[in-house]
């Protein structure tokens, strides 16, 4: 049944930060090469080189600029994947049960030889979670790459989301927030871990930890006011130029 | 949001289909025998009809029979389940009405009963969604049951319901579209909510994830249609309202009841695409666009 648990065992997710995030695309690339070659349908392609090329990504890094009251715009790299929200609203809407959230982990998936592609989940999700294959007429997602986190078979630091094992930067964290304890949780609660559309009351698991605030500059040395100042008037040719422009 | 034909054939043709089922099933008109199977013909071919055009879209049709198992948490489940019981009680309704000049009045009112139902859950599909400020409003299932109420009434030939129900229905078209157009601004939705980015200035889209487009922009970000929304809004009204009234109450109105269910067909199949090519879904936001 597409209801939600009322509880989960644990609560898996990801902690991103977009204070240490570079925009590097690793982490979208990795989750593409795994969930092409590992678990449920490829994540195909169309037209790849051609003129009009489109594709189905579980993650992608948008960038947005910020631009304070005073001082410089920062720019900011942010990655996006489902965010395996509490109550999920892509899960009650599915018409055939394909949609569920695990009671062990809280992870969301889709059964694929149950989905009929009709595409209402994607529409029910305010975070663009969810894509349509193409070529697979299936819905794909983030699976939190439930067939590594438990799997046996890979070396135990393996045993991660492929995006957070591939993170450069380590901008990526994964580990169970219904533990107080766990690194996840932790960080949550030290930056100030947020919710995307808190408004929409989906309560997603994923938390984003704000960007820190920018250094201000302002003085460069305690010495600055004993230097000698720049000249303002220009010497020379290019002070000849100026008093023959000024003058015409 | 991408105004797929297949959900505008669906919603149009299956709303109609239901609501003229639901005016039979209260037997009106009075009928039975051959005048009976044509109305009832016409019923089906257009319930059927919407409800086989809902199918085109999906990616895997063949599995459609799954969708029947999630009524529980699901209005597009209940729809199917609904919809096949409207058509079932309808048709045994039918066969009295038809071949036996029976009226099972019970019977008839069950079926009414579940094709307003039918439509009822058509129009939550769309109402639940808080993703589309635009649907989320009590007033989606008033449009979608006004609309095909007036509109069944228009076909079962009861001009005297027709001249009373199509106005509600203009009315709360109305209504449905003045309170649509602020719906995004008043849902509280913005680029700074959707990336928590607010606090420290103003965000601004500055790079998209990637140079080409993609199924969400496909699916939730379509513009092209909004530039027509005003002349198309005024085709909606004129054809799918105030045109069929105007000429059921005119003189010889009999001869002219199928010129105005086929313009009320037209007009309200205007209003489903600006209903899906208007509203706004708030994935959008990411991508700096509506």
């Amino acid at each position: 049944m597409t209801t939600l648990p009322e509880t989960t065992q644990r609560k898996l997710g990801l902690v991103i930060d977009l204070d240490t995030c570079v925009g590097c695309h690793a982490c979208v690339v990795s989750c593409k090469g795994w969930n092409t070659e590992n678990y449920g349908a490829p994540l195909s392609d169309q037209n790849p080189y051609g003129g009009d090329p489109s594709g189905t990504f579980l993650n992608r890094v948008h960038s947005y600029e910020v631009q304070p009251e005073e001082g410089a715009a920062q720019l900011i790299h942010f990655p996006k994947s489902c965010l395996h929200c509490e109550d999920a609203p892509c899960v009650t809407v599915c018409p055939t049960g394909a949609s569920y959230k695990r009671i062990e982990d809280g992870i969301v998936l889709v059964n694929e030889s149950d989905c009929i592609g009709c595409g209402l989940c994607a529409w029910a999700c305010p975070y663009g979670a969810r894509e349509l294959d193409a070529a697979e007429g299936v819905m794909k997602k983030c699976t939190l790459c439930v067939d590594r986190i438990y799997n046996e078979n890979l070396p135990e630091e393996d045993r991660m989301p492929a995006c957070v094992r591939t993170c450069p930067a380590g901008a990526r964290h994964f580990g169970d927030f219904a533990d107080p304890e766990s690194n996840v949780s932790k960080l949550t609660a030290e930056r100030g871990g947020m919710d995307l559309m808190p408004e929409l009351n989906t309560k997603p698991v994923n938390k984003y930890l704000p960007p820190r605030p920018k250094d201000e500059m302002d003085q460069i040395d305690v010495l600055a006011p004993f230097l000698a100042p720049v000249a303002e008037e220009p010497k020379g040719f290019i002070g000849w130029l100026d008093k023959a422009l000024e003058k015409i | 949001m991408h105004p797929a034909p297949s959900v505008i054939v669906f919603t149009t043709l299956s709303g109609l289909g239901f609501g003229l089922l639901t005016w039979l099933g209260i037997g009106m008109p009075d009928v039975s025998g051959w005048v009976a199977f044509v109305f009832f013909a016409i019923a089906y071919a257009l319930a059927v009809g919407g409800l086989l055009a809902s199918t085109f879209h999906l990616g895997h049709p063949e599995r459609a029979i799954k969708a029947f198992s999630q009524w529980r948490s699901s209005w597009l489940s209940r729809e199917g389940v609904v919809s096949v019981a409207a058509l079932l009680v309808m048709g045994l309704y039918a066969l009295g009405r038809v071949f036996l000049d029976q009226n099972w009045a019970p019977i008839g009112w069950l079926g009414a009963a579940l094709s307003l139902a039918t439509v009822y859950c058509t129009s939550m599909i769309y109402a639940q969604l808080a993703t589309v400020p635009r649907w989320k409003t009590i007033l989606t299932p008033a449009l979608f049951l006004s609309i095909a109420v007036g509109g069944g009434a228009l076909l079962a030939g009861e001009r005297d319901f027709a001249v009373i129900l199509l106005p509600v229905a203009a009315v709360f078209q109305i209504i449905w579209w003045t309170r649509g157009d602020l719906a995004f601004e008043q849902s509280g939705s913005t680029l700074a909510s959707a990336t928590g980015l607010g606090e420290p200035g103003q965000v601004r889209a500055f790079e998209p994830p990637h140079t080409g487009t993609n199924y969400l922009l496909r699916e939730f970000v379509f513009q092209v249609g909004r530039k027509h929304a005003i002349k198309l809004r005024i085709i909606a009204f004129v054809l799918g309202f105030a045109l069929p009234v105007l000429l059921v109450l005119a003189p010889f109105a009999h001869a002219l009841f199928a010129v105005a269910a086929i313009c009320h067909l037209i007009g309200i199949a205007a209003s489903r695409w600006l209903f899906f090519a208007e509203a706004e879904h708030v994935v959008g936001l990411y991508y700096g666009k509506r």
